[in-house]
């Protein structure tokens, strides 16, 4: 397997009133293309921030970042945003779908910035996997958390990501929705192949990825796989 | 692409349509006065081109100050055509039925003038049929004013009319030209019988003529110029009435447009605050957008997209409003018109519009639009880091010179003249500074010295106003903009008026007798005093013309190209007086007075007037020969004087010692001061039945005149100042509305916490009550600075602020700002929390 997105010598800082401050410092990393990854560690540990650095939200102090084999500390923010579009999606806590877009249009929107032409159908069949057929001309405020999360999944694997990002995508959901959630994230990963990395606090959820990495004050304090996952090739 | 652009800008925009209609409210009425203007401006002009010939009433108008020689008779026949005379002056009537007297404008006409359009009365054939007989027709509205109808009658002179006609419109003229002074029309062949063409009256007189149809007018006055100008003749063609008047015009809509123009941009200061707010709800929607891969440049097209669409929508209402409101300005303008405008729908005025409004609101929305192409993707986790930092954006100091330029731009093509436009831009952009500065200072004086002790009510009011989100620079730019323009006006009509009122104080003369013949002048005098009016002043004044200055006579100054002499001190009739001494009114700034000239041999010292001393270019000493009435005098310039003219005083340009024009034809004025308004008339109607050919000026008419022509003139300008009233209103609700969705989220945090409705409403009152406050008040102390300007600069007199008006601006706008807020606010305070949460969050 080839490598889809490597970390190294990563550092972010932040400049705070008279100092500086370091969020991040040190970290190396690299993720195996269709694997799944978590990323734990508590409040304040610069799990975020990371997520923000790998995915191309935001550029590091030093260090690079290898998305796909394209470094992405040379590119420009226009830049980057193409690469997310074609190669990223991404799950967030707060689920951040467009609240004047309906759901189907939320899910056609990574296809429209693409071009492509039958976006509507590629939504519409992704709106139908994840179960919500019919409330495609639902606004967001109509929906249940639980929906807007399943919307939101919908629209991450509309441009067929080769790596999903996902930021506490349960931290919103109560216990049993978020556990059909997390059950739909990981179908639909290992439906498409697609690199998945998950940054939370739930050792739970994290135990179901093949390998987990721990920051604690902005550094790597542990990198372990995830043992009975990898036993079984995968999560299921 | 672009079509997904368009695509996502529609989808966008359906859930925040009543929103963006508050961004096009606010340019709405800015753009339908400039519609408005504009259409009425080129149906004019249309008008004025197409009755051209009706606004002169033939094909020439010539003029002239004294009655025409043969030579000029011989020169007027060599024209061909047909000829009309007209004899006019001042002079007072007097109507039987009631006593009333007035000073009116006599004219006495013989021919068929006009030749185009009609003296227009009541009943219709009066205006053609008063000539054959013993008759007049009279202005309507001094009919009204004296009671008096058709059947009656007027004297004028030792002649009584009867009355056959009331006047509606004479060619040419407006409503507000008649004002001063009425027309009153009399045949020409009882001229003579009234003994109104005294020596020394001031009399013109015009030939009207009109030619065949293929005659080339302007041509033929080109090839004539010289020999009219020769004869001391003034002409108009129809070209060049057109043309002056096309220009009145075009100045007045170019001034009413720049009053349109301040109501589009306060609209436009609207649209730049609702776009802020609005925007700021968009980030987190930019900052998926970004997210899920699209580029700034995209996303903020989709913004921009909504802002110009929303501008093209509210510049379209705005043109059609103005293309209706359009019909309702002859009604407003009505004594301003020379001609009957018929009203069509003006494409250019509406395409103009459309193009400024959809333009200048753009550009407005640029300056908060331009941060949605800086949004960080990161903003999606954090709002602190929703604009990326790094360079600073210098597109948007290329937007704040667009705005600059625009409004640079349209001010130049109203007004044609660099300095104004200097003076104007200058001025709408130093008001904007101000109060942007005065909200910026109270928003650092607050959080300076916040008053941590008072209770937590006026705290959290206060706390309202430096909070990020808060509408403190834009309300107080949009309330004081909008106060500034309002006051401005109202405090330099007030100026204008308390001048004259100054004049007619206490102690001051208030009634003018003139035309007084020298054989007369005891008599009237003495009827004078029979009444207990006090002789302030009695002077005899000579007519005289200027024959050479500096030896060099006028003919060779008029025909010496290089000559800086001003034309009018050459052609002008010098109406002069002697005395022994100077009045109150005037004083030597050089040279010497000499009060008496020995009869002999003696050099003659006149005391002229600096303007006139300065137009003459002559200096003390430099020799200035006056013919007097067929007598050459040569003077020299003993002295120059200042002159306030303000003042009721006979004040005169060329002042002679005593002992020289003693014996010279002239005649007399006489002023002298009634404080009782029955005693005016008595005595007006004592002097007229006695001597009918004595005109006089009553300062009480005068002012009542004055007062009516600022109240048309303003009742226009405060009709204009009507959509920033308007507009300002809807700036402060707009402002106030989206303000609201922001502090809704805390309001309903305090209801559930327990506040109570009081309480809020309370917070809500105060708050508005420091913005309305800070707001009028630097919008008035604008005004006033403003006022003192125009006074000052512009037409050169006291300012007199009033403070009472100033307070009540002050109340009423501060009153306005705290109701508007109240009310928009009222949702919160009259429903239950969660509703209201569901509702709007």
């Amino acid at each position: 397997m080839s490598t889809i997105l490597e970390v190294k010598s990563l550092h972010k800082s932040y400049p705070s009133a008279d100092k500086t401050l370091t969020v991040l410092d040190h970290i190396n990393f690299s993720i195996e293309e269709g694997s799944t990854f978590a990323i734990v560690g508590p409040s304040g540990s610069g799990k975020t921030t990371l997520l923000g650095l790998c995915a191309g939200l935001d550029r590091a102090t030093s260090g690079s970042i290898y998305l796909n084999g394209i470094q992405l500390d040379d590119l420009n923010e226009d830049r980057r945003a193409t690469i997310r579009n074609m190669y990223v999606g991404f799950i967030f806590q707060n689920f951040n779908l467009m609240p004047t877009l309906t759901a189907l249009e939320n899910i056609m929107v990574p296809l429209e910035l693409r071009g492509e032409k039958n976006a509507a159908i590629r939504a519409m069949d992704l709106l139908d996997k994840v179960g919500l057929t019919n409330r495609k001309h639902h606004y967001p405020s109509q929906l249940s958390g639980g929906e807007q999360q399943r919307i939101c999944l919908a629209r991450a694997f509309s441009n067929s990501p080769k790596i999903l990002f996902a930021d506490e995508p349960t931290g919103n959901l109560d216990e049993e929705t978020g556990s059909s959630v997390v059950q739909l994230i990981f179908d639909l990963n290992r439906e498409a192949g697609t690199t998945l990395v998950i940054v939370t606090h739930d050792m739970e959820l994290a135990e179901k990825t093949q390998r987990t990495i721990q920051l604690k004050g902005g550094r790597i304090v542990a990198d372990r796989a995830n043992v009975a996952t990898v036993m079984n090739g995968r999560n299921n | 692409m672009t079509h997904w652009l368009f695509t996502m800008a529609w989808r966008d925009s359906r859930r925040n349509q009543s929103r963006l209609l508050l961004f096009i409210s606010s340019i709405i009425l800015g753009i339908a006065a400039l519609v408005a203007i504009n259409s009425f401006g080129d149906s004019m002009q249309r008008d004025i081109e197409s009755e051209a010939k009706k606004l002169l009433g033939a094909d020439l108008e010539v003029e002239s100050r004294a009655p025409f020689n043969d030579q000029q008779k011989a020169l007027f026949d060599s024209l061909g055509g047909i000829q009309s005379k007209e004899i006019s002056f001042a002079s007072m009537v007097l109507f039987p039925k009631n006593g009333g007297t007035r000073l009116v404008q006599v004219k006495a006409l013989e021919g068929d003038y006009p030749y185009y359009g009609a003296i227009e009365t009541e009943p219709v054939l009066a205006g053609q049929d008063f000539r054959n007989r013993k008759a007049a027709i009279v202005d309507n509205t001094l009919l009204l004013q004296f009671n008096t109808a058709v059947g009656d009658s007027i004297k004028v002179g030792e002649i009584t009319f009867p009355v056959v006609g009331r006047i509606s419109k004479v060619p040419g003229q407006t409503g507000i030209s008649t004002t001063v002074a009425p027309p009153v029309y009399i045949p020409m062949q009882y001229l003579e019988q009234t003994n109104l063409l005294q020596k020394g009256s001031r009399i013109n007189y015009k030939t009207y003529f009109k030619f065949d149809a293929g005659v080339d007018v302007e041509r033929m006055m080109e090839k004539m110029e010289s020999s009219f100008r020769q004869e001391d003749l003034r002409f108009d063609t129809v070209e060049e009435r057109k043309n002056e008047i096309g220009d009145t015009y075009e100045n007045l809509t170019g001034f009413l447009n720049l009053v349109a123009f301040v109501a589009l941009l306060l609209g436009c200061v609207g649209v730049a605050s609702s776009v802020h707010i609005y925007i700021k709800e968009k980030l987190l929607s930019v900052a998926i957008l970004r997210c899920l891969g699209a580029k700034g440049k995209q996303t903020f097209a989709i913004f921009l997209i909504q802002i110009a669409t929303m501008g093209l929508l509210g510049s379209i209402i705005g043109a059609i409003l103005g293309s209706v409101i359009q019909y309702f300005l002859p009604i407003i303008f009505s004594d301003f018109l020379p001609v009957a405008v018929s009203l069509s729908i003006s494409w250019r005025a509406i395409f103009e519009g459309i193009l400024i409004g959809l333009f200048i609101s753009v550009l407005f929305a640029l300056l908060p639009l331009l941060s949605v192409r800086k949004v960080s993707p990161l903003a999606i986790f954090r709002t602190s880091a929703e604009v990326e930092t790094g360079k600073e954006d210098v597109v948007k100091y290329g937007v704040y010179l667009a705005i600059l330029l625009l409004i640079g731009g349209f001010a130049f093509l109203q007004l044609r003249n660099f300095k104004d436009t200097l003076f104007f831009t200058g001025g709408v952009l130093l008001a904007f500074f101000i109060l942007a500065g005065v909200a910026k200072g109270m928003m650092w004086l607050v959080r300076k010295f916040f008053p941590v002790s008072w209770s937590f009510i006026w705290r959290q009011s206060l706390a309202n106003l430096y909070r990020p989100n808060n509408q403190t620079l834009i309300l107080i730019v949009a309330i004081g903009l909008g106060t500034a323009l309002i006051s401005t006006l109202y405090f330099v009509q007030r100026t204008l008026l308390s001048e004259v009122e100054i004049s007619g104080s206490n102690n001051q003369p208030n009634m003018v007798l003139f035309d007084i013949q020298t054989n007369q002048v005891n008599q009237v005098a003495s009827i004078t005093e029979q009444f207990g009016l006090p002789l302030i002043q009695q002077v005899p004044i000579v007519t005289m013309r200027l024959t050479s200055i500096r030896n060099q006579t006028v003919e060779a100054i008029k025909k010496d190209t290089s000559s800086r002499v001003s034309r009018w001190v050459l052609n002008r009739e010098y109406r002069v007086t002697y005395r022994d001494s100077l009045i109150d009114s005037e004083e030597i700034t050089k040279g010497k007075w000499i009060p008496t000239a020995n009869s002999g041999g003696d050099s003659i010292f006149v005391s002229l007037e600096e303007g006139l001393a300065n137009s003459m270019q002559v200096d003390i000493g430099d020799p200035v020969s006056f013919n007097v009435q067929g007598v050459i005098l040569k003077t020299f310039v003993g002295s120059f004087r200042n002159v306030d003219w303000r003042r009721i005083q006979t004040n005169f340009l060329v002042l002679f010692p005593t002992g020289v024009l003693e014996n010279a034809p002239k005649f007399h004025v006489i002023i002298t001061k009634v404080n009782s308004d029955q005693v005016a008339a008595n005595f007006q109607q004592a002097v007229v039945k006695a001597f009918p050919n004595v005109s006089i000026i009553d300062l009480k008419l005068i002012l009542k005149t004055v007062d009516e022509i600022l109240g048309k003139i303003s009742f226009v300008i405060q009709f204009m100042a009507l959509f920033s009233m308007i507009t300002g209103l809807i700036v402060l609700i707009g402002s106030v509305i989206l303000s609201k969705y922001q502090r809704i989220q805390e309001s309903v945090l305090l209801r559930t916490l327990g506040a109570s409705r009081k309480q809020i409403l309370s917070m809500a009152t105060l708050e508005y009550f420091f913005l309305g406050s800070l707001a009028s008040l630097t919008g008035v102390l604008i005004g006033l600075a403003g006022s003192f300007g125009l006074a000052k600069f512009s037409f050169e007199i006291n300012f007199t602020p009033a403070w009472a008006p100033l307070l009540v601006t002050y109340l009423i706008i501060t009153g306005l700002t705290i109701i508007i807020g109240i009310a928009t606010s009222r949702s919160v305070l009259n429903k239950p929390p969660l509703e209201i949460l569901r509702k709007e969050v």
